[in-house]
């Protein structure tokens, strides 16, 4: 026990975990606008728009998120001069957001999509019968469909971004849990059981709850027809 | 009456179900111009040749009864006038203007057509009310209090004004129908497609959604139905289209396809519904 108390007292693992959180966060907020915009886009009557949205989803659905995240730092800040703040830490963090962004939106472009799939061609149909245009269709009974429709593909894809954080470490993020749990391994070889168990334990107690909510909520907001 | 060969007489309906004076009068102010007309529709699924040659003109007020075995391509054709289905050749006129193919003046029209479907299809995210006030909303730019007050009115007269703040997934298919009718009725417009509005629903409902069909025929609407009601097409029908393997073999009175039809197909069809 005395080993545990005293791996907290030499690094703060809390806000190691607050980090992730964070990166979290951002990247949910900024890739589920992305990610609406994408879907969109898809299902669009303008041919080149449901191109593009489609070679995006295929790119960075694809691409390894170590690549992105190892190019947003030498590529779009090494070579490219992007920077968002002369702090290093400030930086890499929102270079972080950025790559998990990107990478995320692509997975909640897919999971709305399934989203739509739930809801009949009948409710498109109506619309446009009535005259509703596009964006009106859209907003106003396609869309709010699928999303509850795709809140259990949404959870999955929120909790495979909290885990992917942790490839942060990737982008020079040093604060963040995998870094952190790196360090605590070179120092202290001899607690690694120990070590591993706070962070696989720490994970678990951030994941569970979300996985709770999403099956209350998917069941909550099911749309009855 | 200037248009006995598209517009029967009125003295041939027993139950009184007829408006001749809304009819006669709409002819009156444009005796040549139908409602809706198709000329020389053609349309393919891939080999299958689904409407041969249709050529059609339904005059303001007047109401038409589409009949046919199933895959006759009756349905494609209602889906046809407001472009839910396009078309490969020929043309479709609503009120004396071309269908168009996209975009602003597409939703325009549509606005004018109403459309009530099979499996009803009202918006599940959004109440009985906020059904029927939408497209008014939204489309035509009516004030929020204005398209309640007609959306409430609409709905008690189809008898289901005392649902309106429920979920379409808490009516019964009958009631939905008919919040589905009065959803297309709130956009006034000047011509209504029915697609086989009965179809979906059990017996016992069927006769809730074509009474309301009933009166609407008898305050002058003009309709296209399509369906399978042979009681329906006899009362309310002003003429039959009669279509099989997506041609029109048949267009006449109910009186007239009822009891002398023409096609051996024709004879055919009705021999199986009389039947049983």
């Amino acid at each position: 026990m005395d080993d545990f108390l005293s791996l907290f007292r030499e690094y703060n693992i809390p806000a190691a975990f607050w980090v992730n959180i964070q990166l979290t966060f951002w990247a949910a907020v900024i890739s589920l606008v992305l990610g609406v915009i994408l879907v969109m886009m898809r299902i669009s009557p303008i041919s080149s728009l449901r191109g593009f949205a489609t070679a995006y989803v295929e790119f960075f659905k694809n691409m390894p998120l170590t690549i992105i995240m190892v190019f947003m730092v030498l590529g779009m800040f090494g070579q490219l001069k992007l920077s968002f703040s002369d702090n290093f830490d400030i930086n890499f963090f929102w270079l972080a957001v950025t790559g998990l962004a990107l990478y995320t939106a692509s997975f909640v472009c897919e999971s709305l999509r399934s989203g739509i799939n739930t809801v009949p061609l009948g409710q498109a149909e109506a619309c446009r019968a009535l005259g509703l245009n596009f964006w009106q269709s859209a907003s106003q009974v396609i869309l709010p469909q699928a999303f509850r429709g795709s809140v259990a593909p949404m959870g999955n894809t929120l909790i495979a971004l909290l885990k992917n954080s942790t490839v942060a470490a990737a982008a020079s993020v040093t604060t963040e849990t995998s870094s952190v749990m790196s360090d605590m391994i070179e120092f202290h070889a001899s607690q690694i059981l120990q070590i591993f168990f706070i962070f696989a334990l720490g994970y678990v107690i951030l994941i569970i709850p979300i996985g709770l909510l999403t099956t209350y909520l998917s069941n909550r907001l099911a749309v009855r027809r | 009456m200037t248009n006995h060969a598209t517009t029967p007489e009125d003295t041939r309906n027993p139950e009184g179900i007829r408006r001749s004076p809304s009819s006669a009068g709409a002819q009156a102010q444009s005796p040549e111009r139908p409602l809706v007309e198709l000329r020389h529709v053609e349309k393919h699924f891939g080999d299958l040749h689904v409407l041969k040659d249709i050529n059609l003109s339904v005059n303001k007020g007047e109401v038409l009864v589409v009949l046919g075995p199933s895959g006759s391509g009756k349905s494609t054709m209602c889906r046809t006038i407001n472009r839910l289905e396009t078309i490969d050749s020929g043309d479709i006129l609503i009120d004396g203007t071309p269908l168009p193919q996209e975009g602003r003046e597409l939703t325009r029209l549509r606005a004018e057509v109403g459309m009530v479907f099979q499996q009803f299809n009202l918006f599940a995210n959004k109440t009985i009310i906020d059904n029927v006030m939408l497209a008014p909303i939204k489309v035509r730019k009516m004030p929020r209090q204005q398209a309640h007050d007609e959306a409430m009115e609409l709905l008690a007269r189809v008898g289901v004004d005392s649902q309106a703040s429920k979920y379409p997934a808490q009516l019964s298919g009958g009631q939905q129908q008919r919040v589905a009718i009065a959803r297309a009725l709130a956009m006034h417009p000047k011509v209504m497609l029915f697609d086989e509005p009965t179809s979906a629903l059990d017996p016992e409902m069927v006769n809730e959604v074509l009474d309301v069909m009933l009166k609407l025929a008898a305050e002058g609407m003009t309709m296209i139905c399509v369906t399978h009601e042979m009681g329906f097409a006899r009362k309310a029908a002003d003429r039959i289209v009669f279509m099989a393997d997506g041609q029109i073999l048949e267009t006449g009175t109910p009186d007239e396809f009822f009891d002398h039809p023409k096609t051996e197909r024709a004879k055919d069809f009705l021999s199986k519904i009389i039947d049983h």
